[in-house]
């Protein structure tokens, strides 16, 4: 497989085929937590997507630059979560004090996904799947987009199950998670077509 | 020992960590897939709850409160490593099987939320038991959904067969049928407990914002919330 179509199906089953939330229960959290209005959902994916390029980045760095020639591969995850932290609190700083509207648009998310499982769960797997610079810096923009995705969709289905009158029982969470469960079933759909597309 | 006791089953009924505080459902979803799975996937957390309750529980005079949460998600992920290396030495199934939920044990809200809940105002003994309690209740969940998933989605039980090939429903141990069998268990309790008499609504632990239990996620809720 060529490097161009590699990269292309890196974005299209991060985006679609493997959709972090709706098809590997990554971030399932802040998807049913953030999901209820629209303008959160949009910083929020903002916010992701911003962070998991740039942790890919940092990560892929740190990883090949400073832990394999010390032979630190086995302290990964504690390693990139501290990366993770570190990067979540500088781009705070840095865009508070020199990109004002972009702070004022993702400011106050910023610090909910340092916790945020997608993001660790991002850069491990880059790791794992052998990515090199370039392929990991855009599976962690695709990742973020599909984060992205599933939420502003999920958004539009919690704006209309508001009207709704489920059983008793299920009012609230539970018909919620049910209509997870149907937004995750259209993703089953995409099933097997990264690979004829792009194979 | 009463009080104790009372630590003990909070965490595995009245504050069910999965059912009621609605936390770490990522891996509750994803791992339930098989029973084995979901069994090793509960004792690996409640592994690490009642070391990272303990160690933090002995160092709640020592951590500077401002820097808390990521002196907590050190000790957590030191706690996580070493379940990573255990398990990759001596069981290989289960770690395969766990996949990347295992190092994503770091992030879980429960582990987390513990830690900022209980173990930084409580004495060692207590959030012991409240780490052994919360994991079992965790365990007990993810077995219970396991069992169902398991037996309807692959026709087996801990790997041996019960229903004949040809009668399962496969979707029930993809990604629709976690989120639709979670969803029948919270509405199971929310009716069982509706009979008894005690209203519950569940809600999302700490709207989302996982290891962000603390104060400022409060003040930050607000401000999404508008």
């Amino acid at each position: 497989m060529s490097a161009g179509a590699k990269i292309l199906m890196i974005l299209f089953s991060m985006i679609f085929t493997e959709n972090y939330v709706l098809v590997k229960f990554v971030a399932i959290c802040p998807f049913l937590g953030v999901s209820q209005n629209f303008k959160s959902c949009i910083g929020m994916s903002g916010a992701v997507i911003f962070v998991m390029t740039l942790a890919s980045a940092a990560t892929y760095a740190i990883y090949h630059s400073l832990m394999v020639p010390f032979g630190l591969e086995y302290l990964s995850t504690i390693i990139f979560i501290l990366v993770i932290a570190a990067l979540v609190q500088f781009v705070e700083i840095v865009l508070k004090k020199y990109i004002k509207p972009l702070y004022n648009a993702l400011g106050i998310y910023l610090p909910l996904i340092t916790t945020n499982c997608a993001v660790l769960a991002v850069t491990l797997l880059n790791i794992s799947n052998e990515y090199n610079f370039l392929q990991s810096c855009v599976d962690g923009f695709a990742a973020g987009v599909g984060f992205g995705l599933a939420l502003v969709l999920f958004c539009g289905v919690r704006k209309t199950l508001e009207r709704a009158k489920p059983p008793k029982a299920f009012e609230g969470l539970p018909i919620t998670l049910v209509a997870a469960a149907l937004t995750s079933m259209t993703f089953m759909g995409f099933t097997g077509m990264a690979e004829k597309l792009f194979g | 020992m009463k009080r104790k006791m009372k630590i003990l089953t909070n965490g595995i009924f009245k504050e069910n960590p999965v059912l009621i505080l609605v936390l770490g459902c990522c891996s509750t979803l994803a791992i339930s897939v098989t029973v084995l799975g979901g069994l090793g996937m509960g004792l690996a957390l409640t592994f690490v709850l009642v070391g990272s309750n303990v160690a933090i529980s002995l160092l709640r005079k020592l951590i500077p409160n401002e820097i808390r949460i990521p002196c907590y998600v050190v000790v957590i992920a030191g706690f996580v490593t070493l379940v990573e290396m255990v398990l990759e030495a001596y069981m290989k199934s289960i770690y395969d099987s766990l996949g990347i939920f295992l190092p994503l044990i770091v992030v879980n809200c429960i582990v987390l939320g513990r830690a900022e809940m209980f173990a930084n105002k409580n004495t060692v003994g207590d959030s012991f038991f409240d780490g052994l309690g919360m994991g079992l209740g965790y365990t007990m969940v993810i077995v219970g959904m396991a069992v169902v998933r398991e037996l309807i989605g692959s026709g087996t039980l801990l790997g041996y067969r019960i229903i004949p090939e040809g009668y399962q429903i496969g979707i029930v141990t993809q990604t629709p049928g976690g989120f639709f069998c979670f969803a029948c268990a919270m509405a199971m309790l929310i009716a069982g407990l509706d009979k008894k008499g005690r209203k519950f609504k569940p809600e999302i632990g700490c709207d989302g914002c996982c290891g962000n239990c603390n104060a400022e996620c409060t003040d930050r809720k607000e401000t999404i919330g508008k």
